[in-house]
């Protein structure tokens, strides 16, 4: 698996943490989904309850890398401040960078994106932008520093799989030596798997788990999938044909006319 | 004096951001802060004094996608 700014994942999946039914629900869906990275947020804390730090105990209580997002974010310096602080609390130059351009489909605005990913890359931060299969946009990124390129599947929390899988596959082709990591509107394991195949090296998802009936069920057939179509990847899938081919040997076959 | 702390008004008798963070009951907890939308970093809340209309942000760690 390609490294992720020179860190090697045991595996492909990165889990979100949000929308679980509970903690300990959430708690045990990563540790059957066996995931390697959970992506984390920032929110106003109150002094007196002072929720997250509970959270925070029980993130560090799974022992995964931790991966801080920008989402809410709507403009550059929105994304930039939330950057900073998220990397003062949670201790890592990782930012999962959204900034979001378009309310019905919270589609990112490669145009923000991608200042806040030069004046964040600038400042020592390791970017993964949540962005399109655009390859204009991903190069260009890719210029300002971002070693890492996450182009989404489908609108966030759509459960759509994989829209537009020819820009997803062009994706892969044009950049061979750069981690992608599908992020967001995956619905089931099967459209995990299939990314995967396609040569993709992680996928981050989380309200296919955190929203199915079994969250941690869900969590381990991603997982299962995941490290399936990493498995396929590797094995060199045979090409598809037009024409039947048979797999039974015909030679010395019986003569019963 | 008058500020917003996440966004609710506040009377406090401060005069750091420091000393807003002890007396709103945050103390040692794992925050980040910023004043009128710029970060500033825990070493130097003791140093940045507050002034009257400050919005002042504190976040911590929550759950996200």
């Amino acid at each position: 698996m390609r490294a992720f700014y020179g860190t090697t994942l045991a595996n492909g999946f990165m889990l979100g943490t949000a929308q679980y039914p509970s903690p300990a629900i959430l708690a045990d869906a990563f540790q059957r989904s066996g995931a390697s990275v959970a992506t984390v947020s920032l929110r106003r804390e109150s002094g007196q309850d002072r929720a997250g730090q509970d959270f925070w105990q029980l993130i560090r209580d799974l022992d995964v890398h931790v991966l801080p997002n920008t989402a809410g974010c709507h403009s550059v310096k929105e994304a930039v401040t939330t950057a900073h602080m998220a990397r003062e609390v949670f201790g890592t130059k990782w930012i999962k960078l959204e900034v979001i351009g378009e309310e019905d489909t919270l589609q990112p605005d490669v145009f923000g994106l991608l200042e806040a990913a030069r004046i964040l890359s600038e400042d020592g931060f390791q970017v993964f932008p949540y962005t399109t299969e655009d390859l204009v946009v991903a190069d260009r990124l890719l210029h300002v520093g971002c070693e890492v390129l996450m182009p989404w599947g489908a609108p966030i929390g759509s459960g759509r799989g994989l829209n537009n899988v020819f820009g997803l596959r062009a994706m892969r082709a044009h950049f061979p030596d750069v981690p992608l990591v599908i992020d967001a509107g995956l619905g089931l394991p099967s459209q995990a798997a299939r990314a995967m195949e396609m040569g993709f090296d992680a996928i981050l998802l989380n309200t296919a788990v955190a929203k199915a009936g079994d969250p941690a069920a869900m969590a381990e057939a991603f997982g299962i999938a995941i490290r399936a179509g990493q498995l396929a990847r590797m094995a060199d899938p045979m090409e598809p044909r037009d024409m039947a081919a048979p797999s039974t040997p015909v030679i010395g076959k019986a003569f019963l006319e | 004096m008058r500020l917003l702390l996440n966004g609710a008004s506040i009377d406090a008798e401060v005069r750091t951001l420091a000393d807003l963070l002890e007396s709103e009951g945050f103390g040692d907890a794992k925050v980040a802060t910023a004043v009128n939308g710029t970060f500033v970093p825990a070493a130097e809340r003791g140093q940045h004094e507050l002034h009257l209309g400050d919005a002042v942000e504190v976040l911590a760690p929550m759950q996200g996608g």
